[in-house]
């Protein structure tokens, strides 16, 4: 501050080195114990044999670990989160960006429909997927209703769409990029609409056509927020259980089982805390890949 | 002649066709819960009936027994309350916070600030097992006091986040000249800084009272009783008993308390994705 020096004695209080940790120091405090102090404790209970009953605190080293790697539940569990996030989060990226490009330019109508597609992200999730429950609901999905109706399947043909291990993945995946997709569309518009005019401009009057400016020009323009709105997409499929859970509950089988239903139903539900907190704690390094991720998108923005 | 026309109309419908289909994807499930909301039972439970549209005449039934025989009353009251609760928490911690960030801690405040943020993505999954053991210790079991206690570990790092942003936005002369009429710092951040925010407070109000109202995993693992539930776990688990579903009701309960607080969120939806990619956009 070079203008405008205060004219009263400033007390200690005021100034910057004391003032700014006095007003940040509530909500570090707060983030530590709420955040900080759990985390510590669900690595230790990972390593000890914690129960929802019992008052003891042994430690068992990685005795969870080899017997929760062990079980066949566990090793599925772990199959299915990553097919259900990687084949999610791919869906969600290139079907974001079709309809950003489609709402990057102007129509008539246009803010309903945004407000439309932003619909399942803004509503409560729990309840936008109790909606589908109905939709799907095996002996009264509207969809095979409608199926039935234009001659594709038969009155015995109706899809048990959450009762079929196949098919009810797929459709978990399909609500999940459901949930997702506009948060993505959102952040990739952010993206194309901070592109300066010019730039389409000068492409246009070097005669580049549709895919040529699409590909050379438009997308690596958006990258770095692409990076973005598929980082935190990524951590959201990786570790979210509501959609499974108000779906299928795992089910059937276990075939849409995930990691984070799966510490739910053991540590929560089941009461083996330990066991619990180990299968949550495979949930960290993915966290930290994605943590390193943002930094750098971070850092680079930081350089230019 | 005619073919840059055809070409135009084709791309105009294709465009159409795109932003319709998308369109329809989306906003499907919110129709078909407000077309249910109003069927009677024995049109909903007919296979052979059309189900778009009423072959009944349509009813009230189904939102007078989800207000009188449901404690549906009783969630959304209770919704408000741990909302309004964590607002306060969240503004009183916040605040500081933002404009500390913003104005009195050079580098390593940006550093924090990022630290901050970066906490905003720990998921409730990883860390419900401790918290669950925690709150049963604190003797918070099963009492809505447990969700005031923990919402605001996500909705604090966002809107720290948030508001860092907006008051890097105001011109730093107004608490200088405020300063040098004789306040201090912390005075002219409570008088001048405050008052003209409210834009940024009021971004903060309407996402915390959101992020509170989407707020599953934390309430199922805390909460056992039905009459402390909140909203989003409320209305999937009570309002089915065993393997009988009252769909009309279900369907009342997800579009009553989901569609008015997402029309509300979209005003302020542009904030908040500028707050999400500060950095990487520019």
């Amino acid at each position: 501050m070079t203008h405008g020096e205060p004219r009263r004695r400033a007390s200690w209080v005021d100034r910057a080195e004391w003032l700014g940790p006095l007003m940040i120091g509530p909500a570090v405090l707060y983030i530590v114990l709420v955040l900080g102090v759990p985390f510590l404790l669900a690595l230790y209970y990972s390593v000890s044999d914690i129960s929802m009953g019992s008052r003891t605190l042994g430690f068992v080293g990685l005795k969870n670990f080899v017997s929760v790697v062990q079980t066949i539940k566990f090793q599925t569990s772990l199959k299915n989160t990553f097919v259900f996030a990687v084949v999610a989060q791919v869906l969600v990226m290139a079907l974001g960006t079709v309809l950003a490009l489609a709402l990057a330019r102007d129509f008539r109508g246009k803010w309903i429909v945004r407000l439309l597609i932003l619909l399942p992200w803004v509503a409560p999730i729990s309840l936008g997927t109790i909606g589908w429950l109905w939709i799907l609901d095996s002996t009264y999905s509207v969809i095979n209703w409608t199926l039935e109706a234009v001659g594709l399947i038969g009155p015995d043909g109706w899809y048990m769409w959450l009762g079929v291990p196949w098919l009810a993945m797929g459709s978990v995946i399909a609500i999940h990029v459901w949930r997702i997709l506009p948060l993505a569309t959102v952040i990739l518009l952010a993206g194309l609409t901070s592109i300066p005019h010019d730039i389409h401009d000068a492409a246009q009057m070097d005669g580049a056509g549709f895919s040529r400016h699409l590909f050379q020009i438009t997308l690596p323009l958006i990258r770095p927020i692409a990076l973005v709105a598929g980082l935190f997409g990524l951590t959201l499929a990786f570790t979210d259980m509501i959609v499974i859970f108000v779906l299928t509950r795992g089910g059937p089988y276990d075939t849409t089982q995930v990691l984070a239903s799966l510490a739910f139903f053991t540590g929560i539900q089941g009461g083996d805390l330990a066991e619990g907190a180990a299968i949550a704690v495979f949930l960290f390094p993915l966290l930290v890949a994605v943590a390193i991720g943002f930094l750098r998108v971070a850092r680079r923005a930081e350089v230019q | 002649m005619a073919a840059p026309a055809v070409r135009r109309w084709g791309l105009r419908a294709g465009h159409l066709g795109i932003v319709g289909l998308f369109t329809v994807f989306t906003a499907f499930p919110f129709y078909w819960m407000l077309i249910t909301t109003f069927k009677r039972e024995t049109d909903l439970l007919k296979r052979a009936n059309n189900p778009f549209v009423y072959n009944e005449p349509p009813t009230l039934e189904n939102v007078r027994i989800l207000f009188e025989e449901t404690l549906y009353g009783r969630w959304l009251a209770n919704t408000l309350f741990v909302g309004l609760l964590v607002v306060v928490i969240t503004l009183l911690l916040s605040l500081p916070a933002g404009y500390a960030l913003a104005r009195l801690t050079g580098r390593w405040g940006e550093r924090l600030g990022i630290g901050i943020f970066l906490t905003y993505l720990v998921p409730p999954t990883l860390l419900f097992i401790p918290m669950a053991r925690v709150i049963g210790d604190l003797g918070l079991q099963d009492s809505l006091w447990s969700l005031v206690l923990v919402y605001p570990s996500f909705t604090v790092p966002f809107c720290t986040w948030l508001l860092m942003g907006f008051f890097k936005a105001i011109p730093p002369d107004l608490e200088e000249a405020a300063m040098i009429d004789g306040h201090s710092r912390l005075g002219a951040f409570v008088r001048v800084v405050v008052p003209i925010s409210v834009a940024g407070i009021l971004t903060v109000v309407i996402f915390t009272l959101t992020l509170v109202m989407q707020e599953f995993v934390y309430a199922l693992t805390f909460i056992t009783a039905a009459r402390n539930f909140t909203v989003s776990v409320g209305v999937p688990t009570f309002l089915v008993h065993g393997d009988v579903y009252f769909w009309g009701s279900l369907m009342a309960g997800a579009f009553i308390s989901s569609v008015p607080i997402a029309i509300l969120y979209n005003l302020f939806v542009d904030r908040f994705i500028a707050g999400f990619t500060v950095g990487a956009v520019k």
